[in-house]
């Protein structure tokens, strides 16, 4: 056995390995300046994440490069997935600085574990394993429980970490139980080598459904769509916004990427039932979470249930892969890249809204209740104008970015046959258009509570202003980013 | 009789003894006692199945490491044993139903059709091959990444466990003598440069007596 072994390629493993090394040093320089110069922690985590990417860039070739045994897998979609992981990563940490500080919270501690979290999602996004899925799943959740509870003096926080920890811990049972079903069925951990097994049908079906009901539990719960929504409003709440932004964006590629692996990549021939199962959630979380976004006055609230049904939409692009018994890849690719272009785009609004929140906020103030939004235009015309360009983009209003996600995913679903849930949805966003309406009524209509003149550090200020225009310019021009997400996706399934 | 079936009943004899004793002896030491007992012969179980990895683990992680660790609460705690072994006889017939409802689903599972014993046949090493040596190898060479991600998880909860729980104490009188020594001028003392002025009673401008 030992004879046989070689060392394997590290090429493809070298932001990973880097962003490892980085937090090593960054753990030491942490001890050594964290007295004197609070600033270098942050400053290291940015340059180790725009090192990530400029590996990220020069180790794509566009191959599907399988290392370590098998256990990691390095293809476009992996880069694209981790490119826009450090990207919003890095806007989360520029976003947030000013808060930390003002907050006490800018310790090292935070950036290690942010760096943690991180390397959690890239071995998500590259896992050929369930095993290193999962290993991923556990490094990016532990660091994110921690996150939520950096706050130690605040009891909201503590509660929000507590419900998060042990419903986290749950949902990792239940996807650790499904994964043990599929190796029993299977006899392999292997992605590649578990579908091979279910293409050649030796498997035992009861088996591999027992285990796949829990392993679309785990995927929802991680997600955050109905019924697996619980956690969303409480975590998203009671954490620093900082975090809640965090956690709203780029583990949302990871828990993309695991969608993929685990039920494309893995269980495709299984495709009947998890796209019922996911179409069910869908609807569920659409519904749900528009609704009950009408009756909050908390933003943060209001985004969380925001957030569950965009994740819906997201999922009825992953439903909409196969119609009927056929298996189209031309339909499969238009429907999964539907998904992955909603991911991206949901990100860049949600990153944009957070950060109107944290605007608004200043120390001893957290701007969290709906009317702290109201006669902003008064106060800030141009950042009104931002969270005008945002929320319309969130209420899939055209021309901007979420319109055509929202079109992409509704495409792909009317193409599937969906033609009633895709009226549903549709049906369902025009109610949520109300609560995103209300903050612009809030905005240009209302007087302002308080004239308080918004601070905020240039840098916050320019990446603001970029990311609303990028919403309104990706809307106008959508075509790049989808035509990269089927590229992506072609190159990769 | 062979002589290892021998050593199972004597293992399981003893091992089922203690674990019964852990429950219903008296005193919390004597139950922990107990339990290292039973561990041990668990472990001797194990070696018997040729999990001698295993074997050695348990021995080691549990009865060297948890188990002390358990004892040393045990005895630090003031334990009220007459409010502990209250209720045993009443909490009883509910314990042994769940207990006899896991040895029917284990036993269902064990013979069902999907899991059950027939469908996966003993693993028999060959002679000269130890299981030890062969997870120290497939550890270390196919399977090095899942380790070190463990490992990597592991320093995460290090850290999240010292952010989360150190606090420094702001209200402590302590002094630190080598802070004393280096202090230099500068942290004591700052020379403002001023223009001088002069005290003269003659420039009150209300025209006043001075006081």
């Amino acid at each position: 056995m030992l004879n046989n072994f070689v060392i394997p390629d590290f090429y493809p493993v070298a932001p990973e390995i880097f962003l490892l090394a980085m937090s090593f040093i960054i753990l030491f320089a942490d001890l050594l300046f964290s007295a004197t110069q609070r600033w270098v922690a942050s400053t290291l985590t940015t340059i180790t994440l725009l090192g990530c990417a400029a590996l990220t860039v020069i180790t794509a070739d566009g191959q599907t490069t399988l290392t370590l045994s098998n256990l990691f897998v390095d293809d476009l979609l992996a880069d694209f997935l981790k490119l826009m992981t450090y990207l919003s990563v890095v806007m989360v940490l520029i976003y947030g600085r000013q808060y930390l500080v003002e907050r006490g919270l800018d310790k090292g501690e935070f950036y290690l574990l942010v760096l943690y979290a991180t390397l959690g999602m890239m071995v998500m996004i590259s896992a050929a394993s369930l095993l290193t899925l999962y290993l991923g799943l556990e490094l990016m959740s532990l660091a994110l429980y921690a996150l939520v509870a950096i706050d130690r003096d605040s009891a909201r926080a503590t509660e929000a970490a507590m419900k998060y920890f042990v419903l986290g811990a749950l949902a990792s049972g239940l996807l650790l139980y499904g994964m043990s079903m599929i190796y029993g069925a299977t006899g392999n951990l292997d992605i590649a080598d578990i579908s091979q097994v279910l293409y050649q049908g030796q498997a035992d079906k009861t088996v591999l459904v027992f285990g796949l009901v829990f392993i679309v539990a785990g995927i929802a719960f991680k997600l955050g769509v109905v019924p697996f929504h619980m956690w969303i409003p409480d975590v998203y709440h009671g954490a620093p916004t900082v975090v809640t932004m965090l956690i709203g964006s780029a583990p949302k590629f990871a828990a993309f990427a695991m969608a993929l692996r685990l039920l494309v990549y893995a269980l495709f021939p299984l495709v009947a039932e998890w796209q019922q199962m996911l179409l069910i959630m869908a609807v569920l979380s659409i519904g749900l979470g528009n609704l009950a976004a009408i009756a909050q006055k908390n933003i943060k609230r209001m985004l969380a249930y925001s957030a569950i049904s965009h994740m819906g939409f997201m999922l009825l692009g992953l439903t909409s892969g196969v119609i009927g018994h056929e298996i189209d890849p031309f339909t499969a690719i238009n429907a999964y890249s539907s998904a992955l272009y909603y991911t991206v785009a949901y990100v860049l609004m949600s990153l944009g809204s957070f950060a109107m929140v944290l605007l608004l906020s200043r120390a001893g103030h957290e701007a969290e209740q709906l009317d702290d939004f109201k006669g902003l235009n008064q106060r800030s015309p141009w950042f009104a104008a931002m969270m005008l360009i945002f929320m319309l983009s969130m209420a899939g209003i055209p021309f901007f970015i979420g319109f055509f996600a929202k079109f992409s995913v509704l495409t792909a679903a009317i193409t599937a046959g969906h033609v009633t849930i895709a009226v549903v949805a549709v049906m369902f966003s025009l109610v949520g258009a109300f609560y995103y309406l209300r903050i612009i009524k809030l905005m240009y209509f209302d007087a302002p509570a308080e004239t308080a003149p918004l601070i905020a550090t240039p840098t916050f200020r320019i990446l603001l202003s970029l990311n609303g225009i990028a919403v309104a310019a990706f809307g106008l021009f959508p075509d790049a980013i989808m035509a990269i997400c089927t590229a992506v996706l072609l190159h990769s399934l | 009789m062979e002589f290892t079936t021998f050593l199972f009943y004597l293992f399981a004899a003893v091992m089922l003894f203690s674990a019964l004793r852990v429950i219903t002896a008296r005193n919390p030491v004597h139950a922990v006692l107990f339990l290292v007992l039973a561990f041990f012969n668990a472990a001797g179980l194990w070696l018997l199945l040729q999990a001698e990895f295993l074997a050695i683990a348990l021995i080691m992680v549990y009865v060297g490491a948890v188990m002390v660790l358990f004892l040393f609460v045990v005895m630090m705690l003031d334990i009220n044993i007459e409010r502990l072994r209250h209720g045993f006889w009443e909490h009883l017939p509910l314990g042994a139903t769940i207990g006899a409802i896991m040895v029917v689903e284990m036993a269902t599972v064990l013979t069902g059709k999907y899991f059950g014993l027939s469908n996966f046949p003993a693993h028999v090493l060959p002679v000269g091959e130890s299981n030890t040596k062969a997870l120290a190898r497939i550890l270390f060479t196919d399977y090095v990444y899942p380790f070190e991600l463990a490992s990597v998880i592991l320093l995460v909860a290090i850290i999240a466990a010292v952010m989360l729980t150190l606090r420094q104490r702001k209200d402590t009188k302590g002094m630190r003598p080598s802070d004393q020594v280096a202090v230099k001028r500068s942290d004591r003392l700052r020379i403002v440069a001023m223009a001088s002025e002069s005290e003269s009673p003659a420039t009150d401008s209300k025209g006043g007596a001075p006081l």
